[in-house]
């Protein structure tokens, strides 16, 4: 392990513990940040034994000393906060509850969803901005003011720092869940450039597992895990030598990862020993059944699809459903279902319309939904896939 | 403990029936009444609509006044309460009653309690 690997690994829970000991976010950056920077001179020639309770404890003395020389009325609230706490032990370390209620915190509602996700990759994952400004696509200044913003209403509008009580808790886990598979999705189908953005997915299944580790009792907590895990097994199949979008029934699934699969299936299984449904869970059951023996049972993700649509009747879920619906009773019934679709601006929906009218002979149809659905797609693999396909269908053009 | 500003935001151009006005008075005088039992209440009132209002303005050392509110939006600030609550989370969940009693939005702002830069 060096410095890079170490800070990865700890900033985030270092933040979260000095967040609680310091009751303010900005000031508990600064302090890990201090203490990072001690740590430069001084594991020149080894590591400590526990490097995050060397920071955590590091970063406490530098705050400390820092608010002594401050006079502002926060430095003395925070001052006061830290001279509460006579019981603490003269080392501390990272404490797992604290990055809870972090992820909390970043993802609460009351902030923009983009300043949640930048917040929660910042903080919790520990990306640097230009990290973040990199995957998102946009420019570093953007992503720093959402960040300073969003830490300034957290501390203005009072946003506490804690796990929500259990009345709370079913809302305000959604919002985390929702953030974490949006950082995933935003990896694994970029909505601009290329494809694939594998920094992103590392991150959000490694947020998603910590949760998990968190809240065991959550079953969407769990869900979602698995769902991430399963989908980012397939990962290396995705792409082609050509760096072309590869389709789940085309992909070469000797290149899924097998562990990643059995840890997916595992977690799955124990979601239905619980018995306690909801969309994560039927998400990750669906891809269960896409990575369990040599070919998908198509029945079975359609019964999966029949539910998932129960629990979230969107035009999204119906849409996948109907690819369900064209293999199991045939591409004319599900073309009849997505006909009845409404997703203004979305490609996926002409382009499996241009799929099943492929399938029904009505070629000239196809070539006009396929150019629709070309027109709409953002990502250039996606793109260009939906040109391969399309041209399959005029070869003399 | 921090305090918090709960605006009731209410849209003048919609009518309403005598009879939903003291609906809606009986339902926000019950979150009232709760508040001030949780202890948690300091202030509340309710305002005029816009067509009483003035606005005075200061300039080159003298003032004007114009009838009417600071913006002629449909959207116009009809009352308020302002709650001490320990954090945000607090604070939204009075909000959260206070809109399903009044029916409109709340606008939920923090006072300024020098705490910040």
């Amino acid at each position: 392990m060096d410095l890079d690997s170490v800070y990865r690994a700890e900033y985030g829970r270092c933040v979260a513990t000095l967040t609680r000991l310091l009751g303010d976010i900005g000031l508990a950056e600064e302090a890990v940040q201090d203490a990072f920077a001690v740590a430069v001179q001084k594991w020149d020639e080894a590591l400590p034994p526990n490097p995050g309770a060397w920071i955590v404890t590091t970063a406490r003395n530098r705050a400390i000393d820092r608010l002594r020389r401050e006079s502002t009325r926060q430095a003395r609230h925070a001052q006061a906060l830290l001279l509460h706490q006579p019981d603490e032990p003269k080392e501390v370390g990272p404490v797992r509850d604290d990055q809870l209620r972090m992820i909390f915190t970043c993802c609460h509602p009351a902030l923009s969803p983009l300043a949640q996700t930048a917040l929660t990759l910042r903080l919790l994952g520990g990306l640097e901005v230009a990290e973040i400004a990199r995957a998102y696509l946009v420019p570093e200044a953007t992503v720093s003011q959402r960040i300073v913003r969003g830490k300034k209403k957290i501390r203005d509008a009072g946003i506490p720092y804690r796990v929500p009580g259990a009345a709370e808790l079913p809302d305000r886990l959604a919002s985390v869940l929702t953030v974490l598979y949006l950082v995933f999705n935003e990896g694994y189908t970029s909505t601009s450039g290329e494809l694939l953005r594998t920094d992103l997915c590392l991150e959000a299944v490694r947020l998603a597992r910590a949760l998990a580790e968190l809240m065991p009792d959550e079953p969407e907590a769990i869900g979602l895990l698995a769902l991430l895990l399963l989908t980012e097994a397939r990962r290396p199949a995705r792409v082609g030598s050509s760096g072309e979008l590869v389709v789940l029934p085309e992909q070469d699934r000797s290149l899924w990862n097998r562990e990643l699969i059995a840890e997916g299936h595992e977690l799955v299984r124990r979601c239905l020993r619980r018995d306690q449904p909801g969309p994560y869970q039927l998400q990750a059951a669906i891809n269960a059944v896409h990575t369990d023996g040599p070919a998908t049972d198509w029945v079975q993700v359609l019964a999966l699809y029949d539910q998932l649509l129960r629990h979230t009747p969107t035009a999204i879920v119906a849409l996948n459903r109907a690819v369900a619906v064209a293999e199991v009773h045939g591409p004319a019934l599900a073309l009849a279902i997505v006909d009845e679709l409404d997703l203004p601006g979305y490609h996926r929906l002409p382009a499996t319309r241009a799929d099943l009218l492929t399938r029904l002979g009505r070629t000239a149809d196809a070539v006009a939904a396929y150019d629709e659905a070309i027109t709409l797609a953002t990502n250039d693999t996606e793109r260009t896939f939906l040109e391969t396909r399309r041209a399959r269908l005029t070869p003399d053009t | 403990m921090k305090q918090y500003l709960l605006a009731v935001q209410f849209d003048e151009s919609v009518p309403e029936t005598e009879e939903e006005t003291r609906a809606q008075m009986a339902r926000t005088a019950k979150v009232t009444e709760d508040m001030k039992s949780a202890g948690t209440w300091v202030f509340v009132g309710g305002l005029m609509p816009s067509h009483a209002t003035t606005v005075v303005r200061p300039g080159h050392g003298t003032t004007t006044m114009t009838d009417g509110p600071f913006a002629e939006t449909k959207e116009q600030l009809a009352g308020f309460w302002v709650i001490q609550c320990d954090d945000l989370d607090e604070a939204l969940s009075w909000a959260d009653r206070c809109a399903l009693a009044c029916g409109r939005p709340i606008e939920v702002r923090p006072f300024n309690d020098g705490s910040g830069e």
